[in-house]
Formats: structure tokens, C-alpha cells, sequence
């Protein structure tokens, strides 16, 4: 019986020898959102990246649903279940939103399917319904966002690695994507996030890590690693 | 004023069959990037597999179009597998002498095998036809045919590219290949399907042109230039805008016709001296250089 939906054993991946990620373990359950913190360069992109496949893994096993995916192909791990929002966004900018919304159910077949969950974002993000035959480019920064997000949902996945969802957003629009990831929460999607605003994360996530030059250096509830002396130094740089 | 209506006609006739030969060069730097020198070449191979079918089935060369489209298609996939799938882990200059060298190959290849001899269609259903429109235009009938099924094969990958699941597929991978990936698009086998489609565009350009045009396998060049000055005038990897520059290309071409009427309605004696026809393809070039320093993007340029 396979409890951890995605589990992370000693994982480590260079960039053109360097080492980046130095042995990292983690896991996330299901139906949990569980954070991970760091400093800038601290290797948390890499880490939602290499469960990707889009950066290879130099060693160490990533184990998704008790399946090996450490060697397989992007497009492969996103039909296995797991998507990821880059801090990117990558969005698909001459596109209008829902044109790009609806990229995100590219491995559906199923054309009611995709029409439920279009709806099912739109109900999320009402804004993005609003601006749907908008190319994406002529969105502002918040709502870029929202399409990512939302594109990521259309596939339903069971699990959703975000990856600083409130990289470069004013403060209101900050606390405005948080709720709608805990709103994904309460839906009971796994989650796997990667954010800068720490206090607010985990607050929200169950579980976090602290990672700092490619290793895990703390660990635990989300509430109890912010009091943590270790995740005070990762942060203060004490 | 019948040669300006003449030419009118055969400029836009004309151009209609070079958007289909640029049609293909656009979706695949639109696509991956990647400029492709060899174009033209699989517009020859259009050309002789055309040519050849018809001969040996004795049919007409307007039947074996569905023959040019999967020997393009087969070849467009194969050429990417086998080989600019490696290019394009390298650097731009790799792409450029890449392509460059599969142009060199093709060529060669095709002058072992056929000859460098001149080939022509001589029979077929509309070979030596015309049709007479009134006015004084009379246009030879595999011109009107070729211009015909080069807007209908326009419309269908028109219609292949914005509205199909497919054609979305394409298009973000076009924009942004890892955030396609990160959608599950398969981006290696839209890469492949891209150069299958591209090629097997031209290919039907190619057993389109031989009805009326003579192949030899150094054909290949002129038509990579021309759709090189109609990619570049559209807008490089834009689809609407290889078929509009192409009608304009395909005027261009037509200039001497313009020129002769004008030295005949106003009588001008030294316009009757110079040689127009000779250097007809230049007009098209410095269009072409035009273009490129007042507006790189072209007309209807989206990317870059």
C-alpha cells in the first residue's frame, strides 16, 4: 500500500557539474500542502523542476504513486498526475486566456470534461472569465498568475507543485492567490509549494522544509518551524 | 490595358502557388526555429516525384498530389528524426551549415538519380489548355488548377493549425517548448509532425509548378529564395502572412508585364529598350532587402 503520494529519496542534481541539490528527502501525503522554504539559490526551483523531468536527476529516487519517475520525459510525468506551476508562468502570451486555460487540459480527451473544469476555474478565478478572449500578454502580473494557476487545474491533477505563486504580486493580490490555493486545499488536492512569503505558507501548508544550499536543515509542522532556530538562521542568515 | 490585366492575373495566379511553396518554411521556423535551406530541394523532390508518378501510372499529374504529400510528409519526418532533432541541440550556426549540407545532399543525390538534364510534363489534362477570361486574359489552365488547390491546401492548414486541438498543441509549442511540455504537449513529436507538414506542403507545390515549369535538380534555389523574400515580407512563421506575401511576390514577378504596358500606353521609347524580363527575380530581392531593413518582422509577423 503506497501512503506518500510523491516521495523524494536523496535526490541529487548538478548544473554542469556543480552540485545544486545535495541529497534531498521529502514527501508529500495525500491531500496535504506541504511548503518549501529557502533563500534565494537555496535549490527549491530545481527540486519542482527535477520531479518534472525537465532538469535530470544525478542521483536519488523520485517515487510518484510508487512509480518511478525520476527517468521519464515531462510530457510522461504530467499524465501520471503532477503539474507544475513555473515561476515563469510560461504562458502561452499572444494566446487569448482561455485558449492558454485550456492548453492545461491538452492530455484530457474528454471535451465535457474539460468544459466542467473550465468552469470549475472560472469559479476560482471569476476575473479570468471576464478576460477569457484577452491575449494573456495584456494581463496584469496577478491575473498571469490566475492563468497559470488555473491552467494547471484543468487537468485535474493529484498533485500541484507551485512554484512562488506570489513572486512579483502587490501585497492584496498576495493574499488573494493564497486563498485560492487554500481553497485547492480544501478541495483536497496535494500540494507542493514553493513560496518566498514564508510566514504566510506556513501558515497555510501542513507541513514544511527549510532548504538551504541544496539540503533540507529543518523540517516539521508549519506553525512549529516558524518558531525554529534553524529556520531563523536560514532566513536571518544568523 | 489586356497586358496589365494579364498580368495582373498571372502575378496573383503565380503568387498563389509560391505562398504554398513558403507556406512550409514558415511552419517550421515558426515552429522550431530553424531556418531551412533546403527547401527548395524538397520542392524538386516535389517536383520529380510529380513528374514520375504520373509517368508510371499514367495518370495526370494533378493526380499525384496525395503521391507528393506522403513522400514529403515521409521524408519532412524523416529528415527531422534522423537529424535536425541533433541540430537543434546545437548552435544557431550548426542549424544554418546544417541545413545548408542536407540542401548539398538532396541536390547530389538527385542529380545521381535523375540527371541533370531538363524534365518536363508534356501531357495530362490540362497541359496546353487555356482559358479564355475576356479582355485579352488567357491563362493557361495548370496555372488557374495549381493556383486553386494551393489556396485550398492554404485554407486546410489554416484551418489545421487555429482549430484544432492540434493546431493549439503546435502553436504553444511554437511559443514556449518547455511550457508546452509542462502541459504534456509531446514536443518532439509536434517538432517531427511540423517538418512532416511543412514538407508535404511543398512537395504538392512542387507536383503543382511541374505542370508547368521543368525540373532539373538544381531547381531547388530559386524557389528557396523566393520563399525566403515571402517569409520574410509575411513575417517569419506567420501562415496568413505567407499566403498575402506570396500574391505580392508573385507580382513582383510580374513587373516586366507592368513595365510593357506602361512603355505602350504612353509610348515611351526608352522604356521599350530595357530588357525587363532579364532581371525580373531582382525586384523581388530588393523587395526582400526592403523589407528586412525598414521591417524586420514583416507584415504580419508575431514572432521575434
Amino acid at each position: 500500500m503506497v501512503k506518500h503520494i510523491l516521495e523524494i529519496d536523496d535526490l541529487k542534481v548538478r548544473y554542469s557539474g556543480l552540485p545544486v541539490i545535495q541529497g534531498v528527502s521529502l514527501f508529500v501525503d495525500p491531500g496535504e500542502t506541504v511548503c518549501v522554504v529557502g533563500s534565494n539559490g537555496a535549490g527549491k526551483s530545481t527540486l519542482l523542476r527535477s520531479v518534472m523531468g525537465a532538469q535530470r536527476a544525478f542521483s536519488g529516487r523520485i517515487v510518484f504513486q510508487g512509480r518511478e519517475i525520476q527517468r521519464l520525459r515531462t510530457e510522461e510525468i504530467v499524465r501520471l498526475g503532477i503539474v507544475y506551476v513555473p515561476e515563469e508562468k510560461m504562458l502561452f502570451k499572444p494566446l487569448s486566456v482561455e485558449e492558454n486555460i485550456r492548453l492545461g487540459a491538452y492530455i484530457l480527451k474528454d471535451e465535457n470534461r474539460v468544459r466542467k473544469n473550465l468552469e470549475f476555474v472560472y469559479e476560482l478565478f471569476p476575473r479570468l472569465r471576464e478576460r477569457r478572449t484577452q491575449a494573456a500578454s495584456t494581463l496584469s502580473g496577478g491575473e498571469q498568475q490566475m492563468v497559470a494557476i488555473g491552467r494547471g487545474l484543468m487537468s485535474r491533477p493529484q498533485l500541484l507543485m507551485l512554484d512562488e505563486p506570489s513572486l512579483g504580486l502587490a501585497p492584496i493580490l498576495v493574499d488573494e492567490v493564497l486563498d485560492r490555493v487554500r481553497q485547492l486545499k480544501q478541495e483536497g488536492i496535494s500540494i507542493l509549494l514553493v513560496e518566498q512569503n514564508v510566514r504566510e505558507a506556513l501558515d497555510l501548508a501542513d507541513r514544511g522544509y527549510v532548504l538551504q544550499t541544496g539540503r533540507v536543515v529543518e523540517q516539521g509542522e508549519g506553525k512549529e518551524l516558524l518558531e525554529s532556530d534553524r529556520f531563523r538562521q536560514a532566513f536571518l542568515g544568523i | 490595358m489586356d497586358i496589365l490585366l494579364s498580368s495582373l492575373v498571372a502575378g496573383i495566379m503565380f503568387g498563389m502557388a509560391l505562398s504554398l511553396v513558403a507556406l512550409g518554411l514558415t511552419i517550421i521556423f515558426g515552429v522550431m526555429d530553424i531556418v531551412n535551406f533546403a527547401h527548395g530541394e524538397f520542392l524538386m523532390i516535389g517536383m520529380y516525384t510529380g513528374l514520375l508518378t504520373a509517368q508510371a501510372a499514367g495518370v495526370d499529374p494533378l493526380l499525384t498530389l496525395p503521391a507528393a504529400a506522403l513522400v514529403g510528409f515521409v521524408l519532412g519526418v524523416l529528415c527531422y528524426a534522423g537529424f535536425v532533432k541533433y541540430l537543434l541541440r546545437g548552435p544557431m550556426i550548426a542549424q544554418l551549415l546544417g541545413t545548408f549540407g542536407l540542401m548539398l545532399f538532396l541536390r547530389n543525390m538527385a542529380l545521381l538519380i535523375f540527371g541533370a538534364n531538363d524534365r518536363a510534363v508534356h501531357q495530362g489534362l490540362l497541359v496546353g489548355k487555356s482559358i479564355d477570361l475576356g479582355m485579352g486574359v488567357i491563362i493557361p489552365a495548370t496555372k488557374l488548377a495549381a493556383a486553386g488547390l494551393a489556396a485550398v491546401s492554404f485554407g486546410a492548414v489554416w484551418l489545421l493549425m487555429n482549430r484544432t486541438k492540434f493546431g493549439k498543441a503546435l502553436t504553444a509549442t511554437a511559443l514556449n517548448p518547455q511550457g508546452a511540455r509542462y502541459m504534456g504537449i509531446p514536443t518532439e513529436r509536434m517538432n517531427a509532425l511540423a517538418w512532416g507538414i511543412g514538407c508535404a506542403s511543398v512537395t504538392i507545390a512542387g507536383a503543382l509548378i511541374v505542370n508547368f515549369w521543368s525540373v532539373n535538380p538544381y531547381i531547388g534555389l530559386l524557389f528557396t529564395m523566393l520563399a525566403f523574400a515571402i517569409v520574410a515580407l509575411g513575417g517569419f512563421g506567420s501562415v496568413p502572412g505567407a499566403f498575402f506575401a506570396g500574391i505580392v511576390v508573385g507580382l513582383i514577378t510580374e513587373i516586366p508585364g507592368f513595365w510593357d504596358f506602361l512603355t505602350y500606353t504612353f509610348d515611351i521609347d526608352w522604356m521599350a529598350d530595357v530588357p525587363m524580363t532579364s532581371f525580373k527575380y531582382m525586384w523581388v530581392y530588393l523587395a526582400y532587402f526592403l523589407i528586412m531593413v525598414v521591417r524586420p518582422r514583416g507584415l504580419f509577423g508575431w514572432k521575434h
